[in-house]
C-alpha cells in the first residue's frame, strides 16, 4: 500500500485496470500507478499460481509483468501510463498473440 | 558414497555422465552392475543441454536401415521406459507420443522432404513406418494456428517428446538410487590395461573398473586410442531459442518448434561446425523467422533464454557402438539422438555392456568397422 | 528514436545513463568521438539518481543532497550534446562488439568501435521465507516509488537489512513525513570487530560524516533493532506480518503492510558475462566483479567496464571510473584528440574509495541471509527452493549449470539476477569448496527478453539459413 506525498500530486491520465476505471499520475509506470491504485498484486506466477508484486522497480526481477493493451508480460516497472491504456493481471501463462 | 566408490573399485566405469552415460549407467545398475560414472564439473560441453527433447523415428535410416530399426525399437519401448524411471523417482517425464511433423516453408523444401522420405521408405530393409506427406489444408486441419506460407509436412504417427532435462535428472538420480556412484569433476586425464581391467586416472584421482564404456561425447575422440578404439566424432553446434511460459497450443512436436510442459516453446535448431558453445545472430535470426513463419502467433512472444550446446556428428551421422579388440572390456557408445535411444541404451545395450561382448548385429551395424578404419592393435 | 534512426557503426557505444556512463558518454562527446548512450528507462540518472530531471518530489531537502549531484551530471551530458536513446534495452553483445539494441519493439544490430558498459548495481537477493510475498519489495525499490512518483508506504511499514541504503531510506521516509515502525538491522554483531581496523581511513572518507548524521537522525526517528538473526515475512495471499529473532532471543512479530529489503547491492553482470568478460569472486564483497585495469578494460579487447558493474564504490566513483573508461577509449580511437584530465579523475577516485574497504566489512551480510534453508524460495521466477538444491548438490551436482538442468533454477525471465549468488553459494557451502571454484550460471544472449518477431527481422546470411533448413 503506497501513498501519493501532497507536493507529488500532478496531472492524471484514464486507463483501466481489469477493466475498471483508474486515474494514474501522468509519468508514473504502470507497476508504480498500480501500487498507487492500491492493488496488492499484478500478477499471479505461471508455476504455482502465487501472486506476486513488483519487487525490484527497475526491471529486473520480472515481478511487475502485467498485460498491457492486449500484450502480456509487459514489465510494468518499464512503462509509463498513457491515457486509454487497458492494464490487466497477469494471471499465469502469457496468451499466445494476435 | 557407498563402499564401492572408497574402495574406487567398480565392475564397470562409464565415462561420461550425459545422457548417453546415464542411460547406459542406469540400465547397467539395473541389471546389478557396480557402476561408476566419470563426469565432467559444472561447465560440460554437455550435448545433453543442447537437444531438442524428441523422439524421433520419422527421418531415422537414410543409408543405414538397420538405425531405423534400432531408433523405431527405442521409440516403441519409450513408455515403459518412462513408467519404470517415474516409479523409481517419482519424476514424470512428460513422454508424449501424439506424432510429429517436419513442416515445409516453401515448394523446394516440401519436394525435398517428400522425396528423402520416398527415397528412406523405399531402402530395402526398412521397417515399416507410417508416414504422411501433407499439403497446406491437410497440416492447417491438425494445427489451427499454422502459417499461411507454410507449404505442408511430413507427418509420423510414432515421433513423440519429452521433457529431455527432467529425463537427464531422472537418470541421474535413478541410477544413484541403484547403488550406481557418481563421479562428477572426474575428467579422465588417461586410462591403461591392467590386469583383465581398467585403471583410469582421473582429475579426481585414480578409479578401477573391470570394464569401461566410453560415453563422453566429443572426448570419446581424445579417449579411444587409450584403449585400442578409433571413434571418429566431430562437434557440431546447436543452438535453440526458447520463449517464455505461453498457455498450452501445440501438444504436437514439430521437428523445430515444440511446446514444452512448462510453458515455454523451443525453437530450433541449428547445425553448425563450431567448437564453442556460443549463441548468437544471424543463426537465431533464422531460427525465430522460420518458427514465425511456421506459427505466426508466436512473433509476439518474448524469447527469454538460449542454449547452445555442442552435439556430436559421427561421420555418416549414425550411432557408433563398437567394442575393442586390442583391450577387451573397453566399449564404446556415441550417437545424436541421445534422447530418442535413451531406452534402448538402458534396457538392451546395457545389458549387452553387462555381459561384455556386443552381439555380431550390433557391432556389423553400428561398429567403427563400416569406416573402414582400422582399429589400432 | 527509432531503432532505424541508429547507424550502423559509433565509435563509443555507452550501455547504462547512470553516474559512470553519463560521465563516460560526456567524455566521449566533448572529445568529438562519434558515441552513444543507451539506456533502458526513459529518463537519464540509473537507479542512484533514478528520475533526477523529472521527479515529481519539490522539495530537495526530502531527497537530500547527494541526490542533486545527479543534475550536474545530467546537465554536463546534456550540455556535451553526446547523442542519447532512453527506452533502449541492449539485449547482446559481441566479443567483436556488434551489439544488439532493442527500442520500441524493434530491434537493431550495430557495431562499435568500443564499447563502455555502465549497467550498474542491483540489490543483494535477500532470501527470507516470505520474500515472494506481496508487500515485500527491496529497498531500492521503495527509492524508486519515492523518487520517480513520489509515493511512499502506508500502514505498517519495515525496513530490514543492513547497509547505508537502509538508512538513506529511512532518513528519507522520516523527512517526508512517512512513519517507519521499524528498522530491523541485521548487520552481523561481529562485523564491527571485523571492520574497526579499518576505520582510520573511513574516518577521511567524504561519507564518514553524512553517515553519522544520517544513522544518528535515523535513531531519532525510528525504532531500530539490531542484531537480528532471523528475519521472515508471514502471509498467505500477501504479507501481513514480519517475525525476526535477536542473537538467541524469542521471536517477535509485527504487523506489516511493507517490507523493505536490503543487504547491499552487487554488480549487474549479465551483459558482461554473456560476452565472456572474466569475473572473479570477491570473498569481501560476496559477489562476482570483473577482472579489470585501472581504466576499466576488461579481458575483452575492446570493453570497458565502468560505475557499479565494475566493483561497488559508489555514485562518485563510478563518476570517474567512467571518465577513465572514456579516456582509454578515447585515446585507442583518436590518439591526438583532449580526454578528460586523468590526473584529477585518478584522485578523486582515489579520495571516494577511501574507506570503501571499511564499509564493505561493515556491512557484510550474515550467511544465513546469503544461503537459505528449507523450503524458502532462491529461485523467485521457476519458485526452486533452497531444499532442492541442496538435496540436488547431494547427487552430485556439481554447479549451477547442472543445477539448472536438473532444477529449472536460473531459467527464468531474470536469468539469475535474483538467484545466481544464492545458487552459487548455497553450492560452495554443500560441496565445500569456494564459490570461485563453482562458478556462475552460463549467461547468454538475449540478456533481456526480445520478441520473437524482432528477432525474426534481424539480417540473415546464406550460411546461417543453411546451418539451419539443411537441404
Amino acid at each position: 500500500m503506497f501513498q501519493r506525498l501532497l507536493e507529488s500530486q500532478g496531472a492524471m491520465v484514464r486507463v483501466t485496470i481489469d477493466g475498471q476505471p483508474y486515474e494514474a499520475r501522468d509519468g508514473d509506470t504502470v507497476a508504480a500507478a498500480l501500487l498507487a491504485a492500491g492493488f496488492d498484486h499484478c500478477r499471479t506466477t505461471p508455476v504455482s499460481g502465487a501472486a506476486r508484486s513488483p519487487y525490484c522497480m527497475m526491471g529486473v526481477c520480472f515481478d511487475c509483468l502485467v498485460t498491457i493493451d492486449g500484450t502480456g508480460n509487459r514489465q510494468g516497472c518499464l512503462i509509463r501510463v498513457r491515457d486509454g491504456m487497458r492494464i490487466t493481471m497477469q494471471r499465469g501463462k502469457r496468451e499466445l498473440g494476435q | 558414497m557407498n563402499d564401492a566408490s572408497r574402495s574406487r573399485d567398480f565392475d564397470i566405469a562409464v565415462i561420461g555422465g550425459g545422457l548417453v552415460g546415464s542411460s547406459i549407467a542406469w540400465g547397467l545398475a539395473r541389471v546389478g552392475q557396480r557402476v561408476a560414472v566419470l563426469d565432467e564439473g559444472d561447465v560440460a560441453q554437455r550435448a545433453s543441454r543442447g537437444n531438442f527433447a524428441l523422439i524421433w523415428v520419422q527421418s531415422k535410416g537414410l543409408g543405414m536401415p538397420a538405425y531405423s530399426h534400432w531408433t523405431l525399437r527405442a521409440a516403441n519401448s519409450w513408455p515403459g521406459f518412462a513408467n519404470e524411471l517415474k516409479e523409481q523417482t517419482g519424476l514424470d517425464l512428460c513422454y508424449e507420443r501424439p506424432g510429429g511433423f517436419h513442416v515445409t516453408l516453401t515448394d523446394r523444401e516440401w519436394l525435398h522432404r517428400d522425396a528423402l522420405m520416398k527415397r528412406l521408405t523405399s531402402q530395402p530393409g526398412m521397417p515399416a513406418i507410417e508416414f504422411e506427406m501433407m499439403d497446406h489444408d491437410r497440416v492447417k486441419a491438425m494445427l489451427p494456428q499454422i502459417g499461411p506460407t507454410v507449404t505442408g509436412a511430413s507427418f509420423c504417427a510414432a515421433d513423440g517428446h519429452c521433457n529431455s532435462l527432467r529425463l537427464f535428472r531422472a537418470l541421474n538420480q535413478a541410477m544413484q538410487m541403484l547403488g550406481a556412484t557418481y563421479l562428477s569433476n572426474h575428467i579422465v586425464d588417461r586410462i591403461e590395461s591392467a590386469g583383465g581391467g581398467f585403471r583410469l586416472f582421473t582429475k579426481g584421482g585414480e578409479v578401477r573398473a573391470g570394464k569401461v564404456v566410453l560415453a563422453a561425447g566429443i572426448a570419446n575422440a581424445r579417449l579411444a586410442p587409450m584403449v585400442g578404439l578409433n571413434i571418429p566424432v566431430r562437434p557440431q553446434r546447436g543452438q535453440i531459442i526458447v520463449t517464455e511460459k505461453t498457455q498450452p497450443f501445440l501438444r504436437y512436436p514439430i521437428a523445430t518448434i515444440r511446446q514444452t510442459d512448462e510453458g515455454g516453446v523451443m525453437l530450433g535448431d541449428s547445425q553448425e561446425e563450431a567448437v564453442d558453445a556460443v549463441v548468437g545472430t544471424p543463426v537465431t535470426a533464422v531460427l525465430a523467422d522460420r518458427a514465425a513463419r511456421t506459427f505466426p502467433q508466436l512473433g509476439g512472444l518474448n524469447v527469454v533464454r538460449s542454449w547452445a550446446a555442442l552435439r556430436v556428428m559421427t561421420q555418416d551421422g549414425f550411432p557408433i557402438y563398437s567394442q575393442s579388440a586390442a583391450a577387451p572390456g573397453a566399449f564404446a557408445a556415441t550417437c545424436h539422438s541421445g534422447v530418442t535411444l535413451a531406452s534402448s541404451h538402458a534396457l538392451v545395450l546395457a545389458p549387452l555392456l553387462a555381459q561384455g561382448q556386443l552381439p555380431a548385429d550390433v557391432l556389423h551395424s553400428f561398429s567403427t568397422r563400416r569406416f573402414d578404419v582400422p582399429e589400432a592393435a | 528514436m527509432s531503432a532505424g534512426d541508429l547507424r550502423d557503426h559509433y565509435d563509443v557505444v555507452v550501455v547504462g545513463a547512470g553516474p559512470a556512463g553519463l560521465a563516460a558518454a560526456t567524455a566521449c562527446a566533448r572529445a568529438g568521438v562519434s558515441s552513444v548512450l543507451f539506456d533502458e528507462q526513459a529518463s537519464p540518472g540509473g537507479q542512484i539518481y533514478r528520475s533526477i530531471t523529472d521527479t515529481p518530489v519539490k522539495n530537495e531537502s526530502l531527497l537530500g543532497p547527494d541526490y542533486w549531484e545527479g543534475g550536474r551530471l545530467v546537465a554536463a551530458f546534456v550540455k556535451s550534446g553526446a547523442r542519447y536513446v532512453p527506452g533502449a534495452t541492449v539485449w547482446s553483445l559481441t566479443p567483436e562488439r556488434e551489439i544488439g539494441v532493442s527500442i520500441g519493439g524493434g530491434s537493431r544490430l550495430l557495431s562499435a568501435g568500443r564499447v563502455i558498459l555502465a549497467t550498474g548495481a542491483l540489490e543483494r537477493p535477500f532470501p527470507i521465507p516470505g520474500w515472494t510475498l506481496p508487500g515485500v519489495m527491496t529497498a531500492g525499490a521503495g527509492q524508486v516509488l519515492l523518487k520517480s512518483a513520489g509515493l511512499v508506504p502506508r500502514g505498517p511499514t519495515i525496513l530490514a537489512g543492513s547497509g547505508p541504503l537502509l538508512w538513506l531510506l529511512a532518513a528519507q521516509y522520516l523527512r517526508a513525513g512517512a512513519k517507519v515502525d521499524a528498522l530491523l538491522d541485521s548487520t552481523p554483531a561481529g562485523n564491527r570487530a571485523a571492520a574497526l581496523p579499518h576505520l582510520p581511513s573511513f574516518l577521511f572518507s567524504p561519507y564518514f560524516a553524512k553517515g553519522l548524521s544520517l544513522l544518528r537522525s535515523v535513531k531519532r526517528g525510528v525504532r531500530v533493532i539490531d542484531h537480528v538473526t532471523e528475519l521472515r515475512a508471514v502471509g498467505d495471499a500477501k504479507m501481513q506480518a514480519v517475525s525476526y529473532r535477536r542473537d538467541d532471543g524469542a521471536e517477535v512479530t509485527l504487523l506489516a503492510a511493507s517490507l523493505l529489503l536490503h543487504q547491499g547491492v552487487v554488480p549487474n553482470v549479465n551483459l558482461a558475462m554473456s560476452v565472456g568478460i572474466e569475473h572473479r569472486w570477491d570473498e569481501h564483497q560476496l559477489c562476482w566483479n570483473p577482472v579489470l585495469d585501472a581504466f576499466g578494460r576488461t579481458s575483452v579487447e575492446g570493453i570497458a567496464i565502468a560505475g557499479d558493474g565494475a566493483g561497488i564504490a559508489g555514485a562518485q566513483v563510478a563518476e570517474q571510473r567512467g571518465v577513465l573508461a572514456a579516456i582509454q577509449a578515447i585515446r585507442a580511437l583518436a590518439a591526438d584528440t583532449t580526454t578528460p584530465d586523468e590526473a584529477a579523475a585518478h584522485s578523486v577516485l582515489r579520495k571516494y574509495t577511501r574507506g570503501r574497504f571499511f564499509l564493505d566489512l561493515l556491512y557484510r551480510p550474515a550467511k544465513q541471509f546469503r544461503q537459505p534453508q528449507g523450503s524458502t524460495i532462491v529461485c523467485r521466477c521457476e519458485e526452486i527452493t533452497a531444499q532442492q538444491i541442496n538435496d540436488t548438490v547431494a547427487l552430485g551436482c556439481p554447479g549451477p549449470n547442472q543445477m539448472k538442468s536438473f532444477l529449472r533454477c536460473g531459467m527464468g525471465p531474470c536469468q539469475g539476477r535474483l538467484c545466481g549468488l544464492t545458487v552459487t553459494e548455497l553450492i560452495a557451502e554443500a560441496r565445500g569448496v569456494s564459490p570461485q571454484d563453482v562458478g556462475y550460471y552460463r549467461l547468454r544472449p538475449p540478456v533481456k527478453p526480445i520478441t520473437v518477431a524482432e528477432l525474426a527481422a534481424l539480417p540473415k546470411t546464406e550460411a546461417a539459413v543453411k546451418a539451419v533448413v539443411r537441404i
